[in-house]
């Protein structure tokens, strides 16, 4: 009975979030002032329905009642506590419900900043948020409730696939969603100021924020799930243009853009309606995301038959909230338009090549996540597009970026050429080389042809980055929050590129049959295997190997691979032994018993690889102290910089 | 006058940025995108030799040979109707059984021998990659008729 408390719950947020629809649609549209306050009621009422369903099923996975189908199929009275609460999103019908409760927890961050808009704006943006929230809550009540029952009730469940069965997997899908769902509070702000046809360009002062936050916090799920790839899929990759990466990947290009060319919207007025697309865009990806990876979009294009509902359902969703933004888009975005100049060589300019070319970068993967299911609809062939196609394809907009970055940070607003950063490029310029070069092609050494082009750009970047804040502080001038955000991040995303380009052309990888005594050397590293031996874990039987790693003679490491078997799936699963550093990773996975004594393993070595995650993280905590760095603002409507700024002008 | 110079002076760069960018990406696809064929189209003669492509259906249980002390393996990858020999010398995937789906890439040789450059066999046990499922869904469609 009580699992359908959780049922009842879901319906009654999916009742309010249709209240908080009209009431924040109609209130403004009618001039009713006690609808639009009946706005965030209805949200936060939404909110503690889903919160109630989603404490429901927890306790449903908690209690192990199997006759529950969805906890059936994702737990097992074996599995430990903790896993039996993550198992919660190890599949789509809760990660759906997921979805709908990060998507309520955003509203009710909207609710409490609400005094800081508009009334009429405030309610626009609830009932914006509550159509969302209204089409996914039918969606999980027509077509994959959490709740339906089993019967007859089996002794127990079929338990978590043993891949999702990790501390980063706990970590990873929230963080992820709340970024992803982060986005349709900007689609919420862009579609409010689209409906009231606003020609100031306050709005983009009030949705820069969430969408700082929801890209920082894309930016640790997709570093996260990267994090998880590389040490928990047994084989030492972290990235492999999987549809499933590309589509968490997109939306993420497309907020980067989006919270650049804010920054222009806001304090030139300039690009409004590009801003506007572009946060469209950033959801809608977001959206696409979410249904390929949870309910199997991309094959239910062509065999609708798996869940005819749920495709049918999912594409109706999609026309009806991206075609929606895009007719008022249409109707309302042309009146929007400024006409400000600027000239060729400014701020703006390089925000807008910044834009252009991470749209196209989007662009190039959004081509290659499609086209195998775009060729399939149409009878072309059944082809795959991978690394190869992605790799190289996706440099192209991406070096020119970078280097227009290192560049670009110095230009000045509206007008200005670059003579008075000239001396300041070209050092930083000198220095990267100094940096980079050497480092390529004498520390690392044989690098492949980009990664001199790699390592010279990252340290450009983070140099560049660093020049605006170290002349205030030397001028004892005070750095604004936004100022000391965009450097972390920059500084983050040079990290990342110094990473990614070392890891990519240096990394080495082997595969070796070996007998108990043999040595195979891995660069300079010595791997020397000495055995198999059987162990037992909590769930699993493991044969565990022992490999001694030495470098000129002297011990470096000693791994551990184990090849586990799980006993509820009866599934395989390859351990890899890791032994990080910052400056290199060593790896060893045991594959087979090939016979005559020997065992099938992977060396690999992976120079600088936390460098990437490293990065991405400090890109993420860029936009947070951004973010949260930002002075609290009183009513928006009052332009509250003035004052600080006479007030800053008076001698202390 | 000016001003509208400057505006066709961006929308032409503009332009070309995109133009050269699309170039080399549809340059990069046609290069790097691989096509899956199953046994069937093998044997019906669809593949060139030396070309590279993907190779799907279920390893034929009882093929899988192991050359002992080494990496080098045999299989034969089966759509049930024909029937290809498959060698690789890297490590096999977690999820590689007999009588599972598989697919590889690779190019066939001139015996007629698949050589694989790299091995998938990808999530839970009942999962079957959808094309190799559609192989299989035509060659137990088609197969009475033959016989």
């Amino acid at each position: 009975m009580f699992v359908e408390l959780g049922h009842y719950a879901l319906i009654l947020a999916m009742l309010l979030a249709a209240a908080q629809a009209i009431f924040g649609l109609a209130g403004p549209a009618l001039a009713r002032e006690r609808w639009m306050a009946a706005a965030p009621s209805a949200a936060c009422g939404q909110f503690v329905f889903t919160a109630l369903a989603v404490g429901v099923l927890i306790h449903a996975f908690i209690s192990n009642d199997f006759s529950v189908r969805y906890v059936a199929d994702n737990s097992n009275s074996a599995l430990p506590l903790f896993y039996r609460v993550t198992a919660l999103w190890g599949a789509h019908e809760g990660s759906i419900l997921l979805w709908i409760f990060v998507l309520s927890a955003w509203t009710m961050a909207v609710v409490a900043r609400l005094r800081h808009l508009p009334t009429e704006f405030g309610a626009r943006v609830l009932g914006v948020l509550g159509v969302l929230s209204f089409g996914f809550l039918l969606f999980t009540l027509a077509t994959s409730s959490p709740f339906a029952r089993l019967f007859p009730t089996p002794a127990d469940g079929a338990s978590l696939n043993p891949l999702l069965q990790d501390p980063a997997f706990a970590v990873h899908p929230p963080v992820l969603y709340t970024g992803y769902v982060g986005f349709s509070v900007s689609f919420a702000f862009a579609c409010a100021a689209m409906i009231e046809g606003r020609r100031d360009q306050l709005w983009a002062r009030w949705m820069r924020p969430w969408t700082v936050m929801a890209w920082a916090f894309l930016a640790c799920g997709i570093a996260l799930g990267s994090w998880w790839a590389y040490y928990e899929l047994g084989w030492g990759g972290y990235w492999s243009w999987d549809p499933v990466e590309n589509v968490s990947f997109m939306p993420w290009l497309v907020g980067t853009a989006l919270l650049h060319s804010l920054i222009v919207t806001e304090k030139r007025g300039l690009f409004k309606s590009w801003t506007l697309l572009l946060a469209l865009a950033a959801f809608s990806l977001s959206l696409l995301g979410t249904f390929i990876v949870r309910a199997g979009l991309l094959i239910s294009v062509h065999s609708f038959a798996a869940d005819p509902t749920r495709g049918i359902f999912i594409l109706a969703f999609l026309v009806i909230v991206v075609g929606g933004a895009l007719l008022l888009y249409a109707l309302r975005a042309p009146r929007m338009q400024s006409n400000a100049g600027f000239d060729l060589i400014s701020r703006e300019s390089f925000l807008l090549f910044n834009n252009i070319l991470l749209v196209i970068a989007a662009a190039v993967v959004l081509a290659g996540t499609l086209a195998p299911d775009i060729a399939g609809a149409l009878h072309l062939g059944t082809l795959s597009v991978g690394a190869p196609y992605f790799a190289p394809s996706f440099m192209v907009p991406v070096l020119p970026l970078l280097a227009l970055l290192a560049v670009g940070i110095h230009a000045r607003w509206k007008r200005g050429g670059l003579s008075h950063a000239r001396r300041v490029i070209l050092t930083t310029l000198v220095c990267a080389l100094v940096i980079g070069l050497p480092l390529s092609l004498a520390v690392y050494g044989h690098p492949m042809p980009l990664a001199p082009v790699g390592a010279v750009l990252g340290a450009w970047i983070v140099l560049s980055s660093l020049v605006d804040p170290i002349d205030r502080i030397r001028r004892r001038l005070t750095l604004s929050a936004s100022l000391v955000g965009m450097t972390v991040a920059h500084v983050g995303l040079g990290i990342f590129v110094l990473g990614i380009t070392f890891v990519s052309s240096n990394s080495i990888e082997r595969d070796v049959a070996m007998k108990p005594g043999q040595v195979a050397m891995v660069g300079d590293y010595a791997f020397r295997y000495e055995g198999v031996r059987d162990v037992t874990g909590p769930n699993f039987t493991a044969v565990r190997g022992t490999v001694t790693v030495t470098r000129h003679g002297q011990l470096v490491t000693v791994l551990h691979p184990e090849k586990r078997r799980f006993y509820v799936q009866d599934t395989e699963q390859t351990t890899a032994a890791i032994a990080p550093g910052l400056h290199r990773d060593l790896l060893a996975s045991l594959g087979d018993d090939v016979g005559g004594g020997a065992w099938s393993l992977r060396l690999q070595y992976r120079p600088l690889i936390r460098l990437v995650w490293i990065g991405g993280v400090i890109m993420a905590l860029g936009g947070m102290l951004a973010v949260f760095g930002r002075r609290q603002r009183g009513p928006a409507t009052v332009p509250d910089a003035v004052p600080i700024a006479v007030a800053r002008r008076t001698p202390a | 006058m000016i001003a509208r110079r400057r505006r066709l002076f961006w929308v032409v760069g503009i332009l070309a940025g995109v133009g050269l960018a699309s170039a080399l990406a549809l340059r990069a696809f046609q290069q790097n995108v691989s096509y899956y064929f199953d046994p069937s189209k093998i044997a019906a003669g669809q593949v060139k030799p030396g070309e590279s492509f993907r190779l799907g259906g279920l390893v034929e249980k009882g093929s899988l040979v192991r050359t002992p002390g080494t990496l080098e393996v045999h299989f034969v990858v089966t759509d049930l109707r024909h029937s290809v020999p498959v060698v690789y010398s890297q490590v096999l995937p977690d999820l590689f059984r007999e009588g599972s789906g598989v697919i590889a890439h690779g190019h066939l040789d001139a015996h007629g021998t698949f050589v694989a450059d790299e091995v998938l066999a990808k999530h839970d046990e009942n999962y079957v990659p959808p094309p190799v499922a559609r192989s299989l869904q035509q060659a137990a469609v088609v197969a009475p008729a033959h016989h």
